[in-house]
Parts: C-alpha cells; sequence; structure tokens
C-alpha cells in the first residue's frame, strides 16, 4: 500500500464534533422550569407577605432576639472549644483512667439529644435543690438555689456547650492524630517539652484539620440555638413567635427568621474562608497573587491552580 | 547526681569519648533488637553504622537520645546518661526538663527530614534556639542565616518546606540541628528518601561539618560516604556489632563472610 494513502491529514484540518448532552438539556429545562414555578409562587402567593417581612425585618425585639442569638452561639462555642481541647487531650492521654473518663464524656454528651440535655439543666433544680461550699472548722459559706442561678440562659449556655464540646472534642483528638509522628519526635529531638510541642508544633499544625469542621459546627451550632426558645430563652426565633402569636403573620416571620439565619451563616462562611486559608499558608505555591485568592475566594470563574 | 569524672572512672569510659556504648539492649516486647552493642565514638570522629534493614542500627541511633528507652547496658552522650541518673547503685529516671537539656545538646537528622511543615526554613532554624535556649529573636535569625548559608540555601529562608526539594529540605535539617550547637550529631539514613541526584549535595553539608570537627554518628546506605568521611565504620546486623574496623580496610578486605556478602550487595 502507498504509504501517502494511509497519511491522515495535518490536525488543524479536522473539525470537531462536540458531543450533544441531551440528558443535560433536559435536566436544565426542567430545572429552570421548577424555579421558574417557586419564583411564581413566592412572587404572586399572598401568604408570603412581603410588605410585612420588610416590616418586620429591622424590628427592634427582632433585633434583641438576633443579638440573644447571636451572643448564645458565640459564648457556646468557646467553652465547647476549651472544654473539647481539654477532653481530646485527656482522650489522647497515656493514663487510662483519664482516657475512658474522656471516652465516657464523648458518648454521653454527644450522644444524648440536645433537646433532652436542654431541659435537664433547665430542670436542675430537680434534682440538686441548692449548692452550698462548705469548710471543715470554717462551716458553710455561702448556699445558693439552683433556681436563683439557674436562668434560661444560663441552663442554655450549660447545656449545649457541653452537648458541642463532645463533638469538638472529637474534632480536635482527629486535628492531632493527623500530625505526623515524625514532627513531635523532631521537635523532641531539638529538645522542646511536651507542652512546646504540643502549643508549637502539633495543634498550629492540627489547625488545618481542625478548623474547617469547626466552622461547619459553628453553623449548625447558630442553627441549634434556636432549640433554646422551648426554655423561654429570647432568642430570634423566639422573638418572631412572640410577635406572630399576637398578629398571626407567621409565615412572613418565619421569613424573616429565616433571613437572619442565612445572613449570619454567610458571614461566617467568609470568616471561615479566611481562617483556613491563615492556617493553609504553608500549603500556597509561591507567587499565587491576591486576585487568585480573591477569585478562589468567591469560586468565581475557573482557577487552573490546584486546590 | 554523678558527675562525668565517676560514670567515666566506673564504666571505663575513654577519656575523649563522645558517645559510649557497653552492652545496650533493646526489646520490644518478646523482641530482642539490640543484643548488646559495645561502641566508642571519640570527640570530633565521624562513626558510620552500615547494616540490612532490621539490623537494629536505627533504633541503636535512637537510643542515643533517648527517642528509645534502652532495656539494658550502659549509653553515655559525653559521659552522662541521657535518659537517667545514676545515684546509690540505680537509674533514676529524669526529670522532663533535664531530658530536653541534654537532648538539647544531642542534634538528630532523620530519614523522613521532619522539617515543620507549617513553618519557612528560617523559622525552623529559629524555633528551638528561641522556645528552648531563650535566644533573643534577633541573634537566632543572624545565625539562622549564617546556617542557611552555610548549607548552600540563603535564598530560600521564607519557603515553607513544601516548595523544597528533598535535598534541600534535608540540608535545612541539617542546619536546623546545628542552630542548637549540639555536641553530636546523629544522622538516621539522612539520604535513604532522596532521590540520587538530590544525595550529592546532602554528603556535600555532611563532609563539611564533619571536616569541621563535628562529632558525627552516621546511619547510611552510603559506603562511598564511609569509606572517605568516616573514621570507624560499624556493621550491624541482627542486633548486633558484627564486624567493626577503619573504613577503607573493612571495606578492601571484610573478615566476617556476613559483611562480605552485604558488602557485595551494596558496592
Amino acid at each position: 500500500m502507498d504509504r501517502a494513502e494511509t497519511q491522515t491529514p495535518p490536525p488543524e484540518a479536522l473539525t470537531v464534533v462536540p458531543l450533544r448532552h441531551y440528558g443535560l438539556w433536559v435536566g436544565t429545562a426542567i430545572t429552570l422550569a421548577i424555579l421558574g414555578l417557586i419564583l411564581k409562587a413566592l412572587a404572586t402567593n399572598p401568604a408570603f407577605d412581603w410588605p410585612t417581612v420588610g416590616k418586620y425585618l429591622f424590628h427592634p425585639s427582632i433585633m434583641r432576639g438576633l443579638g440573644q442569638t447571636l451572643v448564645l452561639t458565640v459564648t457556646i462555642m468557646v467553652l465547647a472549644i476549651v472544654i473539647g481541647t481539654i477532653v481530646a487531650i485527656m482522650r489522647l492521654s497515656p493514663s487510662r483512667i483519664l482516657n475512658a473518663f474522656a471516652s465516657a464524656y464523648i458518648w454521653f454528651f454527644r450522644g444524648a439529644p440536645a433537646l433532652i440535655q436542654l431541659i435537664f439543666w433547665f430542670n436542675l433544680a430537680l434534682v440538686v435543690r441548692e449548692f452550698s461550699l462548705t469548710l471543715p472548722f470554717i462551716g458553710t459559706l455561702f448556699t445558693v438555689k439552683t433556681n436563683d442561678f439557674m436562668t434560661p440562659f444560663v441552663a442554655a449556655v450549660i447545656a449545649l456547650s457541653l452537648h458541642e464540646a463532645g463533638y469538638m472534642a472529637e474534632i480536635v483528638r482527629a486535628g492531632i492524630n493527623s500530625v505526623a509522628s515524625g514532627q513531635t519526635e523532631a521537635a523532641g529531638s531539638l529538645g522542646m517539652n511536651h507542652r512546646l510541642i504540643l502549643r508549637r508544633i502539633t495543634l498550629p499544625q492540627a489547625m488545618r484539620f481542625i478548623v474547617p469542621p469547626t466552622g461547619n459546627e459553628t453553623i449548625n451550632l447558630l442553627k441549634t440555638t434556636s432549640l433554646v426558645t422551648i426554655i423561654a430563652v429570647n432568642d430570634l426565633l423566639y422573638a418572631a413567635q412572640s410577635i406572630y402569636a399576637r398578629t398571626f403573620e407567621t409565615i412572613p416571620l418565619l421569613i424573616v427568621v429565616a433571613f437572619w439565619y442565612l445572613f449570619v451563616v454567610t458571614i461566617l462562611s467568609i470568616c471561615q474562608h479566611y481562617i483556613e486559608q491563615y492556617y493553609g499558608r504553608s500549603d500556597l505555591q509561591q507567587g499565587a497573587s491576591f486576585g487568585d485568592t480573591l477569585k478562589r475566594a468567591f469560586r468565581f470563574g475557573r482557577v487552573a491552580q490546584p486546590a | 547526681m554523678t558527675s562525668k569524672a565517676e560514670n567515666q572512672a566506673r564504666f571505663g569510659v575513654p577519656d575523649n569519648s563522645m558517645v559510649f556504648a557497653r552492652g545496650v539492649r533493646k526489646s520490644f516486647g518478646a523482641v530482642e533488637v539490640l543484643k548488646g552493642i559495645d561502641l566508642n565514638v571519640p570527640t570530633g570522629s565521624v562513626a558510620c553504622v552500615i547494616g540490612p534493614s532490621g539490623s537494629g542500627k536505627s533504633t541503636f541511633l535512637r537510643c542515643i537520645n533517648h527517642l528509645e528507652e534502652v532495656s539494658g547496658g550502659v549509653l553515655l552522650v559525653d559521659g552522662e546518661f541521657v535518659g537517667y541518673d545514676l545515684r546509690h547503685g540505680k537509674l533514676y529516671e529524669v526529670n522532663n526538663k533535664l531530658l530536653c537539656q541534654r537532648r538539647a545538646d544531642i542534634g538528630m537528622v532523620f530519614q523522613s527530614f521532619n522539617l515543620f511543615s507549617h513553618m519557612t526554613a528560617l523559622e525552623n532554624l529559629i524555633e528551638a534556639p528561641i522556645m528552648v535556649k531563650g535566644m533573643s529573636k534577633a541573634e537566632a535569625k543572624d545565625k539562622a542565616h549564617a546556617l542557611l548559608e552555610r548549607v548552600g540555601l540563603s535564598a530560600k529562608a521564607d519557603a515553607y518546606p513544601r516548595q523544597l526539594s528533598g535535598g534541600q529540605q534535608q540540608r535545612v535539617a541539617i542546619a536546623r540541628a546545628l542552630a542548637m550547637n549540639p555536641k553530636v550529631l546523629l544522622f538516621d539514613e539522612p539520604t535513604s528518601a532522596l532521590d540520587p541526584e538530590l544525595v550529592g549535595e546532602v554528603l556535600v553539608v555532611m563532609r563539611d561539618l564533619a571536616e569541621s570537627g563535628m562529632t558525627m554518628v552516621v546511619v547510611t546506605h552510603e559506603i562511598g560516604f564511609a569509606r572517605e568521611v568516616g573514621d570507624q565504620l560499624i556493621f550491624m546486623d541482627r542486633g548486633v556489632v558484627e564486624e567493626r574496623g577503619e573504613p577503607r580496610e573493612m571495606i578492601a578486605n571484610p573478615q566476617s563472610p556476613r559483611t562480605r556478602e552485604f558488602l557485595s550487595h551494596v558496592l
């Protein structure tokens, strides 16, 4: 056979016919149709009552409720991180007793439903009537009735931070375990002691694995705090409930509540991104520009760089 | 606490000894990996340890700075036990603070580099001098820059380990160990994790160190390095020292059949 016959033309002369993704087109069409129906319902169904939503969006008692929700979330999360880190370190300690105690803590406080723990702490007075500090030879220094200090707010903080600490303990433990043992050995061979190694070498590296799930937990907790409505803490949902109990504008007020939760979650997600980036800075390729960073932050456009 | 002189008299440690081992044994559970190792590394000399994997050479090295506890025998660095104090004929485990102080004087270079991956090269070098020795940041940085220059990496001071090649990482790791002014440097197969073309740059740094008078114990598979730089060569097999001697002579004319067999595989 003549060699010229089998030769293919140069590549630029060939036309590429793209594969037709019919399934993709059908899927897109159906999605657009559903989206259209939802938008129509939102716009035309009088039950959504958008003017009322606007009226209550910045209502003072809604604002107070939002403030209370944020205070609860921050307080509980800070306490949960502190308690959780302590439990995680106990869980990793060579002492079997500490280890078993930490395991039991995680088993119980993570396993029991948050709502039940919340109601339990609120009703602590049924179990313990009063707390007192009695010293030998000196006598009773002080006595407080449980009902006097176990306000709904205190009960909510105790119950949810103990619950959340169960999750945080596992997150911190997994983070610490993710750091290669060679790092600890190298630090030890340089004369660093256990505490210094934990603080300077292990925890900073563990942070890269701890931060993303902690961000998720914070977002989750923000929404879980709406459970406190049941023990009459004046949070965002409770504030809305108090209004619609009077005015029966239930749906518009639920939209107001959902709006604020989504708003805070969005802000938290952006913060989380920057914190992750801070702890992952040793991963960045040299010369990654600020523009790329921004692009990655908001995920617009395709960034060719490996993640 | 016994003094250095007492230990030396009691265990017959030669005068200028930096690392001294007599009958060192180590077991992991029922498995005895070191079955009585004797070694003397004089100050300023280089001891190279070779042997098949599983022969216990890395374990022995890790015993020297007490990353592993010995199960028996005497192991002294600069005339002192690293993890113990000898009092009234008993070895008392030392507290954490003292152990850290002694470890700070024993540098170690690992097969897998183990640079702190969240820190730049410079930060790796200044971490321990500042946190352990209480050196000022300015002084530590000056020293770190000088050391990076010595290993030929002044330009990489602000690079993170991930951005460096294996050979560069190992050179930073050597500089990091040097930043503590150690009395002795332990190398645990420092070139085994490197691509062949990167081995040379690490060996150059190690040779330079040996020439400057650093006391070194090197576990290695680089027979050429052992021959040219080592003052003594130890061949370990199944937890014992099978043969030891002057490197050139031993490599040219091994006495034990096991040594001969091993050398025929690696040469």
